[in-house]
């Protein structure tokens, strides 16, 4: 008999704590953004680098299982943007994005945004060196996501709730999905934002600043 | 969730400990997975074979020692078992609940040779 305890997904966290090192000798504040499929990630992502843009250095991750079509649409905003296809993966693990992060090489100081593969469950066991893990969720997915998906807005601290100018369209309770999310994470900051029509935005943004200015404190 | 890379990290720490801990072959493995780890324990045993394959811990027998979910209600201060993390608190209904154990995903210890 030998003893081993060790945490199985051990590994990935000695690649992330390796990652987490970096970003603060760096002073590169990281966000990792996840969500189902079509919640509107790439559209907040683009919104937030353009209109961010000239006032902090920026940079993105960008993981999809295949195709590199949101490294394109984000590199039209002029962020500089590396893709990490997955393959058959459904998550990103902390060991990808070192590498990524040693051939996107961010500036000092920078934001990068990890677009995670949109997937409410996988992802959430993963870390990857990040200061947060910002849960994005659209009115025109269920307002019970939360507790569906328990563990995704349990490791969050952020919740965006996007494309609120569909509300008048849908019927969406916007206190109950709320509701829901504390439920799973008594702590979780929620903001209500559309990245299409812009309300909300400045909110994020000076969430961004703010947490920025802590993580570096 | 992702149970066939929660095998291969298996196989991994298995692997790297082999060279460490003198061993060359792994007969039985001892995890101990947390009610709230998200580890599906019956697609964990039906990879794991398939996983272990060609590999030093092929053919090898898997027990899984099953942690119960526990957590602080913070209006009662008191301990609790949780089966979700989205439990109210069975005395107050209360969701002001912090997990304190139940999130594991760990190898124990294996019988090699």
């Amino acid at each position: 008999m030998v003893k081993i305890e060790q945490d199985i997904l051990g590994k990935n966290d000695q690649y992330a704590a390796a990652n987490r090192q970096r970003f603060a000798e760096q002073a590169i504040f990281t966000l990792n953004l996840v969500s189902s499929p079509g919640s509107g990630k790439t559209t907040v992502l683009t919104r937030t680098l353009q209109d961010l843009n000239g006032e902090i250095p920026l940079a993105v991750i960008e993981g999809d299982q295949q195709t590199s079509r949101d490294a394109e649409r984000i590199r039209a905003t002029g962020a500089p943007a590396i893709q990490i296809n997955t393959g058959k993966g459904c998550h990103l693990d902390a060991h990808m994005v070192g590498h990524a992060v040693a051939s996107l090489a961010p500036e000092t100081g920078s934001v990068l945004f990890i677009e995670n593969v949109g997937n409410l469950v996988c992802p959430a066991a993963f870390d990857l060196g990040e200061a947060h893990k910002v849960a994005i969720l659209s009115v025109t997915e269920g307002e019970d996501k939360p507790i569906k998906y328990p563990d995704m807005f349990h490791a969050a601290n952020l919740l965006l709730l996007n494309k609120i100018d569909l509300l008048p369209y849908l019927q969406f309770d916007v206190e109950r999905c709320i509701d829901f999310a504390r439920r799973v994470n008594p702590q979780i900051e929620v903001l209500q934002i559309s990245a299409s029509s812009g309300e909300g935005m400045q909110q994020w943004y000076q969430w961004i600043r703010s947490a920025r200015e802590q993580c570096h404190a | 969730m992702h149970e066939m890379s929660i095998c291969e990290g298996i196989v991994q720490v298995i692997e790297a400990q082999a060279a460490v801990q003198n061993y060359t072959r792994v007969k039985t493995v001892w995890l101990e997975i947390g009610a709230l780890s998200g580890v599906e324990i019956e697609a964990l045993k039906f990879c794991f074979d398939a996983v272990c394959r060609d590999t030093i811990a092929a053919g090898s027998s898997l027990h899984i020692c099953e942690v119960p979910g526990r957590a602080w209600c913070m209006q009662c201060a008191k301990a609790l078992a949780v089966t979700a993390r989205y439990d109210p608190c069975p005395n107050c209904g209360s969701y002001q609940l912090q997990v304190t154990g139940g999130d594991e995903m760990k190898i124990k210890e294996l019988e090699v040779a």
